[in-house]
């Protein structure tokens, strides 16, 4: 639901509605008082628009060359200048957007689920699987994320799908040890030990008692994880080791145009800034977000 | 005892094992429960009894374990009973209902939502069906307008009604027995004897059996035929409620109705049982509670008593009713406090 949807069903919001309703209401009212965070949630919401869009309204070819008009500076013709190859950067950085932002959505959503199933898992059940699967996901936690990342692809070999499970698995660690810590501080609450009481199977347990209670902090870290996967994504093509050229993702474009910053700067100066404000975009909003959905926070 | 036994505790044992520690909660517990009557576990703090009831339904968290004894329920061993077995129990013959409903239901669903799963595992219920047992519940419980209540959520309820809802979906599936693990110490005096008087009234309604836990001498006046008072992970006293009011045996069961303002007596102050329950940890080696017992003597010390069947019927672990009581003959429990000055 985008938010300008919400804001209209917040104004038809009447006693009658369903408790569900009204509790997104109250949300979205926390949400609203926090003002950079409504800002990083409107400017998520126009990129993502962007992304998905904006390829299918651009003219030119992102990826092929024409040496008749390189190192060109922004004019009315090329807004963001073209490149030592002749492509037009804006037309790159828009297919560019779309690919960083899949892969970083794609790998927290991956690395979110496998981590959620093993920090619930690890927690739920307690003594000897908690202790070996936290022990391994220490050891997954003492190397620096792009540092794993690297690592695991040049075992296997640089493309796309490899970048995205390379960041769903250093994504793995921080979910599991935060699902994990909540797991623990809910399992032992009453209406658990209510509902095992009356005959529900563990399963059904943790589907439908612990995963609905645990999900703010599992939402709170994945928004603010797409930050760090869109960094390590660009981070691995800047460095050769994610997206091979021609591909426009913006890592890729900012190592163009490192050879000609002090004669063609706008190379890599949009590219980083669209970096920059994906990064700064998600981190306010998630940082909102926790603030929102923290019942400490509340009584201020 | 000639009615029908729906439950038979034989030696139940129920260790939790730390450090390679054992730790005895529960300690060679037997009593049994005729059908359609109800039995109060008392006791303080510590005395075994909510980890009796954790282990009828083979609730217990690690490192809890049943080390030994029979649970027959309807002729059935609990105890040997597979994982998958032991659930369909739960919430279908037996329910249990706990001490804080403001924390035994799930913030995240409606009261309604939670009903109906009780329904959907036992029963498998569809939705529509599941809300109409769901409002039938609620009413049976002596909720007002039950058809916009199903839709709130838990902290919308005041505690009397949590307590309520939680009755409603232990009663589900119509168990024959239900496990009251002290339903009413978290709620105010009025609504307490409202909660007390809802059991009794669905327990003679619905012919059930029910097992209260409690350590309040009022909640088993009002409502429990039978009482097993517990000390130390061990029954000490098994009576009647009448006799257990008129003639209190064991020193630990006349210090509980001691401690107890009474309306009866003028009496100036209320005379507690001094110490603590001793930590399973060290156990005094002899009866359990001859450390705060002022009768106590070196047998009891010693040596454990069994629980003596006496000649009224009632059971009491206790060695003044045995051949060997070494201490004054003419003993009487009942007048402790006069006894306990003289000494």
């Amino acid at each position: 639901m985008n938010t300008e949807q919400m804001k209209q069903t917040n104004i038809k919001a009447t006693k009658k509605d369903r408790p569900w309703k009204r509790s997104l209401k109250d949300f979205y009212k926390k949400l609203v008082k926090n003002k950079s965070a409504l800002i990083g949630g409107y400017l998520i919401i126009i990129l993502i628009i962007i992304a998905i869009v904006g390829p299918f309204l651009t003219t030119l070819d992102p990826a092929k060359p024409d040496y008749a008009i390189k190192l060109e500076e922004p004019s009315a013709d090329h807004w963001f200048g073209t490149d030592h190859h002749g492509r037009d950067i804006f037309t790159r950085v828009i297919h560019g957007l779309w690919i960083t932002m899949f892969i970083g959505f794609t790998a927290t959503i991956l690395g979110s689920i496998a981590g959620v199933i093993i920090g619930i898992v690890s927690g739920y059940y307690g003594g000897k699987i908690d202790a070996v699967i936290m022990r391994f996901m220490d050891i997954l936690l003492a190397f620096p994320g792009i540092l794993l990342a690297l690592a695991l692809i040049s075992i296997l070999e640089p493309s796309r799908s490899n970048v995205i499970y390379a960041i769903a698995i250093f994504a793995i660690p921080t979910f599991a040890r935060i699902v994990r810590g909540s797991t623990l501080a809910t399992k032992n609450l009453e209406y658990i030990d209510a509902m095992k009481a009356l005959g529900a199977s563990d399963l059904r347990i943790i589907s439908k008692h612990i995963f609905p209670n645990i999900l703010s902090p599992i939402i709170v870290q994945a928004s603010l994880f797409i930050a760090n996967a869109v960094i390590t994504a660009s981070g691995l093509s800047f460095l050769g080791m994610g997206e091979q050229p021609p591909s426009p993702e913006l890592g890729a474009l900012l190592s163009d145009g490192r050879d000609f910053m002090w004669d063609a700067g706008h190379i890599a100066l949009f590219p980083g800034l669209v970096i920059m404000l994906i990064v700064l975009a998600f981190n306010v909003f998630g940082d909102g977000l926790r603030d929102a959905l923290d019942p400490k926070m509340n009584k201020k | 005892m000639n009615q029908e036994t729906i439950l038979d505790i034989n030696d139940l044992r129920t260790s939790f094992l730390v450090d390679g520690f054992e730790v005895k909660a529960v300690d060679g517990v037997s009593f049994k429960l005729p059908k359609g009557k109800t039995i109060g576990i008392v006791g303080e703090s510590g005395s075994g009894k909510s980890i009796t009831a954790m282990s009828i339904l083979q609730l217990l968290d690690k490192p809890g374990k049943i080390m030994g004894g029979e649970i027959n329920f309807k002729g059935r061993d609990l105890t040997k009973l597979s994982e998958k077995e032991i659930r369909d129990i739960r919430g279908n013959e037996i329910s249990m209902i706990f001490q804080e409903p403001m924390t035994s239901l799930n913030p995240v669903y409606t009261i309604g939502q939670q009903i109906r799963e009780t329904l959907k595992v036992h029963q498998g219920l569809d939705k529509q069906r599941g809300t109409k047992k769901a409002i039938e519940l609620l009413t049976l419980v002596g909720i007002p307008s039950p058809e916009q209540r199903v839709k709130q959520y838990p902290h919308e309820l005041s505690g009397g009604m949590r307590q309520r809802v939680m009755i409603a979906m232990a009663l589900a599936c119509n168990p024959e027995l239900l496990i009251a693990d002290e339903p009413t110490t978290a709620l105010d005096v009025t609504i307490q004897a409202q909660i007390l008087e809802l059991i009794k009234d669905l327990q003679s309604e619905l012919g059930m059996s029910v097992i209260m836990i409690t350590h309040d001498m009022g909640v088993v006046a009002e409502t429990c035929d039978y009482v097993a008072v517990m000390y130390g992970g061990k029954v000490v006293e098994y009576q009647d409620v009448k006799s257990i009011f008129k003639s209190p045996k064991h020193p630990y069961t006349v210090g509980l109705l001691n401690s107890i303002p009474r309306h009866d007596t003028d009496v100036d102050e209320l005379e507690p049982i001094k110490g603590n329950v001793p930590s399973p940890k060290d156990m005094p080696e002899g009866c359990r509670f001859a450390p705060r017992c002022p009768f106590a003597t070196e047998l009891c010390t010693q040596e454990l008593p069994t629980l003596d069947t006496q000649a009224d019927g009632g059971e009491v672990r206790c060695w003044i009713y045995t051949d060997r009581w070494d201490g004054d003959p003419e003993v009487n429990v009942r007048e402790s406090k006069r006894t306990a000055e003289s000494e």
